[in-house]
């Protein structure tokens, strides 16, 4: 309103004041939750929460990951089922037992994961699995029979000796039979398609820009997203949730997308968007709904906020946690990422032109929502995911360190010599020019052979095998630890031999060290298992990150990367890989720590990178800065970008 | 309210899966399903002939141990089945659905078949059989590493890939045979370049065979390549993670499994026939291999026991079938039969079935020891009845 000029403004004023006033009192309540509660084994979802949507109003739902913003709305939607509290559709007590539950009370989900199949068109999604209206095939031939002979009536000249009685019959049997339905089995509808019209026209009137005939396969994400929210409507929903809308969307069909929602809105609609980007909470909704941690904190109107007091009540305050931070001791540039880009599968840039450097004796948290390019941008330095552009400098602190054969070759060794790499203990330059091979052999198993400045590798396009053989000590925690990382159907034993089993020449394995690693880690960590023989799979969330963290740990590594790694742990076991990683810092390593837990990680980091839409939005002093300072860089989104 | 609801939402039988069987009861289910499913084989066995279900197991077990010839034979068909068990088994374990062990097999006797053709009784028997038996390896592999190529550059997908690739190998075979007895009857029969007998006729292949399933079974248990396979089967994300060459893997492992498919076929070929033969030759059992195999948990000391339990069956139907006039149908449908219920079984050591009548009886038993629920049910109740 403030935008209104003041001239309009006045003459407008009293109109408008009377419309809001009337509204409030004529705005029914479509949907309304009584104490929800929702838990899963000892987590709990979602906490009594009371929440009220009204019609023809767009609510955001916001919070930060895992606050049961998506398991509320799922309890809606029919896929979970409340343990606790009531849910009132326009006032009446409902039982929302599955998502059918759900459509017969008007309330429709589009999911963030669409659930179209690739093969079909776009029409034949949105009528999938809807019932046939059964036909009399008399009453269809005789309709058919009808509207033709309408059409002989106003056809003149030759076309009307064409229509002949018999042929009127023929015709409408002929229309008819696939609407027949044989028993209760066999339907033919093949003829439904053409109800792909009355579609055109829902997507007509919320100004949807899309061909109906198109393929699944064939349509870019923002399609299929348009398919999928026809589909709702089509089944008559008059309360949409959107789980995440915009995540997977350029500005441009952002744009789009909230035209669209604004006239669905003036038809009526409940609209509620799962979000956690405040620019389009502000832009789009009327109302704002707040969860952090599963419970329901406030719901403001849109109007009389703003963005700093809805990342306060997002992030809450600060609570103190007891994790020992000490001081980094000789930070050095270890791993330095110079313009990094990194293109996920739909072609999309997840990691866009990324530049920081990790030192050396310091953890660099890494905070964002998930999904704004952190998995990628991990991935990327350890050589999982093509880099597109960019560099991974990483910096082998060898100086004064010997040479060995373990990683180089004699050829090699000798080039580097050429180049000056290195020096004798004395402090002389190595030249290897006209020493035997033997005499070279003994000066460096003698350890003479020592570097001069430490190596720089650039690690852009190589491979995790090239990486681990150039001696590189990268290791790597990854979020989804039972598809990568561990294999969930090995033993510990087996999983800890992942690294390391290639060792030694022998065409078989040696299980004896990584089963003194299990039972060293087995003990050290406290790890609940029957034995150094259980399948990881077995083992409780926990227990499984124990190992996988670890066995990383046990490789002495000079980069530690580690994502989500206390993501589902319980306190002991959090605050357990805290310290493990508080100890890799006190020994000169440098630490990635990707995490979501704000107050963690201004707790635990030294340095705190910001990531959103792949970008990085904000490098701060983690022992300075606020959580409200790291929640609104996490929710700043350039619009140019994405 | 709650409780209304769950009731509605428990369906009639549930499936729900064990956590862990233990050892004992795991061999328990197993050796039951095996009783149980001879059972079922002499209930229509006795139908079939209406001779009772007596004569049923003594002609089975006569079938099987009645002579001493018989005796070696069960052994000697065991092992011929186990070969082709133990040929699939790498590829199965890397999740590499291989069905084309029919083919592969075919060839490798193909290969051996054409030198025995062109050069037996031209060379001394003791130059000839390496020959053979290399010829029979690469053929083996060549046929096996095909889709695998396929597969690791193009992703194609290996079971039909692997399944075309045996008509083709059966064609071929038919080609050759009318090439070298075009007026015969599909069958070539070779007089030289034939296997030398060690102790009698079965000994030496049934050696060989178990020598390979020791081999196979240390191999995937401590070799550092069986390491490699398995991870890539498990989880090809993790093997990508610590730098496996997933394709390499791939490769590697389906020419290993040729080459066992084509000393299989040579054995065949050279040893138990002595002929060739378009179907007869391999005569299924590069399918019934992957049963095998598969009902083993892919432990080829395991595939010892299953593949003798279904030799033993076989066997032993057989003779009843010979007996009583049935034909070869009869010994399959109990081959069938047995196969059915022992993976029956398989799939109640993963999972118990649970029926609604007891799960509800155990959540009254839980609500008997929960405090009732608390108060705001009510109160919300109360409203509802002032509003109406």
């Amino acid at each position: 309103m403030n935008n209104v000029q003041d001239g309009v403004f006045d003459s407008v004023l009293p109109i408008l004041t009377l419309i809001i006033t009337e509204e409030n009192v004529e705005r029914s309540v479509a949907i309304s939750l009584k104490n929800i509660t929702k838990t899963f084994g000892d987590v709990i979802a979602n906490n009594k929460v009371n929440l009220d949507i009204y019609r023809g109003e767009i609510l955001s739902v916001l919070g930060e990951n895992g606050c049961g913003k998506t398991t509320l709305m799922n309890m809606i939607a029919g896929i979970y089922f409340p343990d606790d509290g009531q849910i009132y559709v326009n006032g009446k007590e409902v039982v929302i037992r599955s998502p059918k539950d759900a459509f017969s009370h008007k309330i429709g989900m589009v999911h963030q994961h669409f659930k179209l199949v690739d093969v079909f068109t776009a029409a034949d999604n949105i009528l999938l699995g809807e019932k046939m209206p059964t036909f009399s095939i008399k009453e269809e031939a005789k309709k058919a029979e009808i509207n033709l002979e309408s059409v002989m009536i106003t056809a003149e000249g030759d076309s009307k000796k064409k229509y002949t009685k018999a042929f009127a019959k023929y015709y409408g049997k002929l229309v008819a039979l696939p609407f027949i339905k044989l028993g209760k089995a066999i339907k033919f509808n093949h003829l439904a398609r053409k109800r792909a019209d009355s579609l055109q026209k829902i997507a007509d009137k919320y100004g949807f820009e899309i061909d109906l005939k198109k393929k699944i396969y064939d349509m870019s994400v923002s399609e299929k997203q348009t398919v999928e929210i026809i589909k709702v409507l089509y089944k008559g929903a008059d309360i949409l949730i959107l789980d995440e809308p915009t995540a997977v969307l350029t500005p441009q069909e952002i744009k789009k997308l909230f035209n669209v929602l604004r006239k669905m809105r003036e038809d009526g609609k409940s609209i509620i968007i799962i979000t956690h980007k405040l620019n389009e909470v502000m832009e789009i909704s009327d109302r704002v709904a707040v969860l952090r941690k599963g419970e329901h904190i406030a719901t403001v109107r849109t109007e009389e906020t703003d963005e700093k007091q809805l990342t306060e009540m997002m992030v809450g305050k600060k609570v103190e946690l007891n994790i020992d931070r000490k001081v980094p001791v000789d930070p050095k540039p270890r791993l330095i990422i110079n313009n990094m880009t990194i293109l996920n599968k739909d072609g999309r840039k997840a990691v866009d032109d990324v530049s920081f450097v990790v030192n050396g004796g310091e953890i660099l948290g890494i905070a964002g929502i998930s999904g704004n390019g952190q998995k990628e941008l991990l991935e990327g330095i350890a050589g999982l995911q093509r880099v597109e552009s960019g560099e991974v400098i990483f910096h082998n602190p060898k100086k004064n360190k010997p040479v060995t054969f373990y990683h180089k070759d004699l050829k090699k060794i000798k080039k580097m010599a050429e180049e000056g790499f290195f020096h004798y203990p004395d402090g002389t330059k190595v030249d290897l020019k006209g020493k035997k091979k033997k005499e070279i052999v003994k000066l460096v198993n003698d350890e003479q052979i020592l570097f001069y400045e430490d190596e720089i590798i650039n690690l852009r396009h190589k491979t995790p095998r090239e990486i681990q053989e150039l001696g590189i000590k990268l290791s790597f925690v990854p979020e989804d630890r039972l598809n990568m990382g561990l294999v969930g159907n090995m033993s510990i034993v087996d999983n800890m031999m992942l690294r390391s089993y290639r060792k030694g020449k022998s065409i078989f394995v040696n299980r004896k060290r990584p089963k003194n690693l299990a039972d060293h880690i087995i003990n050290e960590l406290e790890v609940v298992t029957p034995s150094d023989q259980t399948p990881v799979r077995r083992l409780s969330g926990g227990n499984v990150q124990k190992v996988l963290v670890g066995r990383e740990i046990s490789s002495s590594p000079k980069v530690l990367m580690a994502a989500y790694p206390v993501r589902g742990l319980d306190i002991n076991s959090s605050y357990l890989i805290y310290n493990l990683l508080n100890q890799q810092k006190e020994k000169n390593v440098a630490v990635v720590y990707v995490g979501e837990d704000l107050d963690v990680l201004l707790d635990l980091c030294d340095r705190l990178l910001v990531l959103s839409g792949g970008q990085v939005s904000g490098i701060l002093d983690a022992r300075n800065a606020t959580k409200e300072e790291v929640g609104f860089l996490m929710t700043k989104h350039n619009v140019q970008g994405v | 309210m709650k409780a209304k609801a769950n009731k509605a939402h428990e369906p009639f039988v549930r499936l729900v899966k064990r956590k862990e069987m233990k050892v004992w009861q795991s061999i328990l289910l197993r050796a039951g399903a095996f009783l149980l499913s001879l059972l079922i084989c002499g209930i229509v066995s006795s139908l079939i002939t209406r001779k009772g279900m007596g004569y049923f197991f003594t002609t089975l077990v006569d079938g099987v141990f009645g002579t001493k010839r018989r005796i070696w034979n069960l052994f000697h068909e065991t092992a011929l089945l186990l070969i082709v068990a133990v040929a699939v088994t790498p590829a199965f374990k890397m999740r590499f659905w291989n069905i084309g062990a029919e083919g592969q097999v075919l060839i490798g006797g193909l290969c051996c078949a054409t030198c025995m053709f062109y050069l037996g009784g031209k060379m001394n028997i003791y130059a000839l059989i390496p020959i053979m038996l290399v010829s029979s390896m690469v053929g083996g592999a060549i046929w096996a590493v095909i889709p695998a190529i396929f597969k690791a550059k193009w992703n194609t997908n290996e079971t039909l890939f692997t399944l075309m690739m045996n008509y083709i190998a059966a064609c071929l075979t038919g080609f050759m045979i009318t090439t070298w007895a075009p007026r015969g009857s599909g069958v070539v029969y070779f007089e030289k370049g034939n296997l030398p007998k060690v102790g009698n006729e079965f000994l030496l292949k049934i050696i060989v065979v178990a020598a390979l399933t020791v081999i196979m079974w240390a191999y995937l248990k401590f070799s550092k390549h069986g390491y490699e396979l398995t991870v890539v089967g498990e989880s090809e994300r993790t093997a990508k993670y610590i730098g496996i060459n997933v394709k390499k893997v791939i490769i590697r492992t389906l020419i290993l499994c040729g080459i066992i498919c084509g000393i299989a076929g040579f054995l065949l070929v050279s040893g138990t026939n002595q002929s060739i033969h378009k179907t007869d030759t391999v005569a299924g059992r590069g399918f019934t291999a992957i049963l095998v195999s598969w009902l083993a948990h892919f432990n080829p000391l395991y595939m010892t026991v299953t593949s003798l339990l279904v030799i033993f069956i076989d066997q032993g139907t057989g003779q009843i079938a010979t007996l009583q006039g049935l034909g070869n149908s009869y010994s399959d449908i109990m081959t069938g039969i047995f196969f059915f219920i022992i993976i029956a079984s398989e799939f109640f050591i993963n999972y118990k079935v649970v029926f609604k009548f007891s799960v509800l009886k155990k959540a009254k038993k839980f609500a008997e020891t929960v405090p009732p629920a608390p108060e705001i049910e009510t109160e919300v109740k109360e409203k509802e009845e002032v509003e109406e």
